[in-house]
């Protein structure tokens, strides 16, 4: 998650949480949405939680037209497609509350 | 460097956790909307708030979407209307309380604050007119909310005003029968009331505020619950380090989105409100943080010592995390409102007195009471004046909002739905104070207000 510390992009990054049962495909269907709508994926982690994926990206809205809230549609069809939860949020939401 | 730890923390807060922004709430200043017509006074009124906030709802929406968090309420607040109101040549302000009503509607808030009086030294004739219009107005109108406040420790408590605020409640109650006395909701008396409190009922546009202002209030008790939770058995140092600690993240989530809702609106911002504000989701009550830290019920011996914990930590947390704190700031302990709460009316654990005493060390006060419909207005005038007492000798906010539910008896309950929630009858003493609240005049301020 190094890339938050990184003050250059302040403001344009986005944090995609995705959270569900692991299946094959799951990647592929986000960062494919990422992609088509020219999102940078600066970083993705994931990790296993009571039994559960938990997949976070952090993305790069720079250069993307897709604003936030269209992203959040997408991510959230294809996440019912997939069975998996998938919500996209401003840094400030996490930055604000775990940093001064 | 934020950890995955950290963000899932923040997205479990949201999901199961019940974190959310309780409101945002737009003051508007209607000073300069006074008029001798009353009815050009009315369209000034209406210009202004559909103006100002015709933007509230849909940028509160975009925030929320944005920051991934809930903002339960977009609200309004406006300068006292016994103030704007005044000067018109009319004896009813009916017609404002109906043009607040058309102005929230316009702009899609479900809640205006500010058919309002400060009367706790005396009442002007303005302040009268507006007083007798309160039945009517709540009455009539669906998403207008009316505040009296009738004391301060600089002034002591107005008991003429405490007096006709007891037949007040009575007589909107019997205007609103039809919907459980629903009206008595909708209207909060005061000691001490804060100019900046964003939340319903008895949120106003103060006089020393400005033209306008984004005041936020935060919620969380569900947070905190599950916070106290994994600490089961631990110190008192611990527990309340424990709460401090999320406090001071919810109200971060506040301080963002004030500060961004602000911004959008082109408005200054105002402040936080750090209170725990429940909702009767279950999961979501204050009361039932109380049991969480050892209590078998909220409402039995050592809750007045676990209140008075939660209110200080969630204050100190809160306090560290927002640039400007006010409005009413400390647990909200409303009845209906809260499903643990209601629990502990229904088994018996917790009584109005005992309720009276948590209000000592907590913010508000008495909040959504229901007690039985013949409760004579003498007896509720009664409570309010302890209730007024407690604020202004410990210089505190403290508030009643009760409802003499029609028709009902202990044992019965009124459903108000959505977050105005379920009251059980609570039972009152059934002695009388009739010839206490009947002298008249006012209680002297308190030595401790010569603090000049």
């Amino acid at each position: 998650m190094k890339y938050l510390e990184n003050d250059e992009n302040r403001g344009k990054r986005i944090i995609i949480t995705v959270i569900g049962p692991d299946r094959v495909g799951i990647i592929a269907g986000v960062t494919g949405i990422l992609a088509a709508n020219n999102f940078n994926i600066l970083d993705i982690s994931q990790t296993i939680m009571q039994e559960f994926l938990v997949m976070v990206l952090i993305v790069d809205s720079e250069n993307s037209r897709l604003d936030l809230s269209m992203l959040k549609d997408r991510l959230a069809a294809k996440g019912a497609e997939l069975d998996v939860r998938i919500d996209a949020q401003h840094e400030d939401a996490f930055k604000f509350m775990h940093r001064l | 460097m934020l950890t995955l730890q950290e963000i899932m923390e923040t997205i479990t807060m949201v999901q199961e956790e019940h974190l959310d922004i309780r409101t945002i709430t737009l003051g508007i200043s209607l000073r300069d909307c006074a008029d001798t017509n009353p009815r050009a006074a009315c369209q000034k009124i209406y210009d202004k708030i559909t103006r100002l906030a015709g933007n509230l709802v849909p940028v509160g929406e975009e925030i929320a979407r944005e920051f991934g968090i809930p903002i339960v309420n977009k609200r309004i607040s406006v300068t006292p209307i016994s103030l704007v109101a005044e000067s018109s040549r009319t004896d009813n302000f009916l017609l404002f309380a109906e043009t607040l009503d058309r102005a929230a509607a316009e702009v899609g808030v479900n809640f205006i604050g500010g058919f309002s009086a400060l009367v706790h030294k005396g009442i002007t004739r303005g302040d009268q007119k507006l007083l007798d219009s309160i039945p009517s107005a709540l009455d009539i109108t669906e998403r207008v909310c009316a505040s009296v406040n009738v004391a301060t420790t600089k002034a002591g408590i107005n008991m003429d005003a405490v007096a006709l605020m007891g037949r007040i409640i009575k007589d909107i109650a019997q205007r609103t029968a039809d919907r459980d006395g629903l009206g008595c909701a909708k209207l909060v008396v005061f000691a001490n009331v804060p100019e900046d409190n964003p939340f319903m009922a008895g949120a106003f546009h103060g006089i020393g505020e400005p033209e306008s202002v984004i005041n936020v209030g935060v919620s969380g008790p569900g947070v905190v619950k599950r916070a106290v939770e994994r600490v089961k058995g631990s110190d008192f140092g611990t527990l309340a380090e424990t709460v401090k600690t999320s406090a001071f993240k919810i109200t971060r989530m506040g301080e963002l989105v004030g500060r961004t809702a602000a911004a959008r609106l082109d408005v200054p911002f105002g402040i936080v409100d750090i209170s725990l504000a429940p909702t009767p989701a279950i999961g979501d009550s204050v009361a039932e943080i109380l049991e969480a830290m050892g209590l078998e019920r909220c409402g039995t011996h050592g809750t007045t010592a676990a209140l008075a914990l939660l209110n200080d930590a969630v204050k100190k947390g809160g306090a560290m995390a927002s640039s400007y704190v006010g409005g009413l700031s400390g647990a909200f302990i409303p009845v209906s409102e809260d499903a643990g709460m209601i629990r502990a009316v229904e088994e018996g654990a917790l009584h109005l007195d005992k309720l009276e005493a948590m209000t000592c060390v907590c913010s508000v006060g008495l909040d959504m009471i229901a007690v039985p419909g013949d409760t004579p207005a003498e007896t509720i005038s009664a409570i309010i004046a302890d209730e007024m007492a407690i604020g202004m000798i410990n210089q505190k906010t403290t508030a009643v909002r009760i409802i003499p539910a029609p028709g009902k008896q202990v044992g019965d309950s009124v459903e108000f739905g959505g977050l105005l929630g379920r009251a059980p009858v609570m039972p009152v003493h059934r002695f009388s104070s009739a010839n206490f609240v009947g002298r008249g005049g006012r209680i002297p301020a308190p030595i401790h207000s010569l603090s000049n």
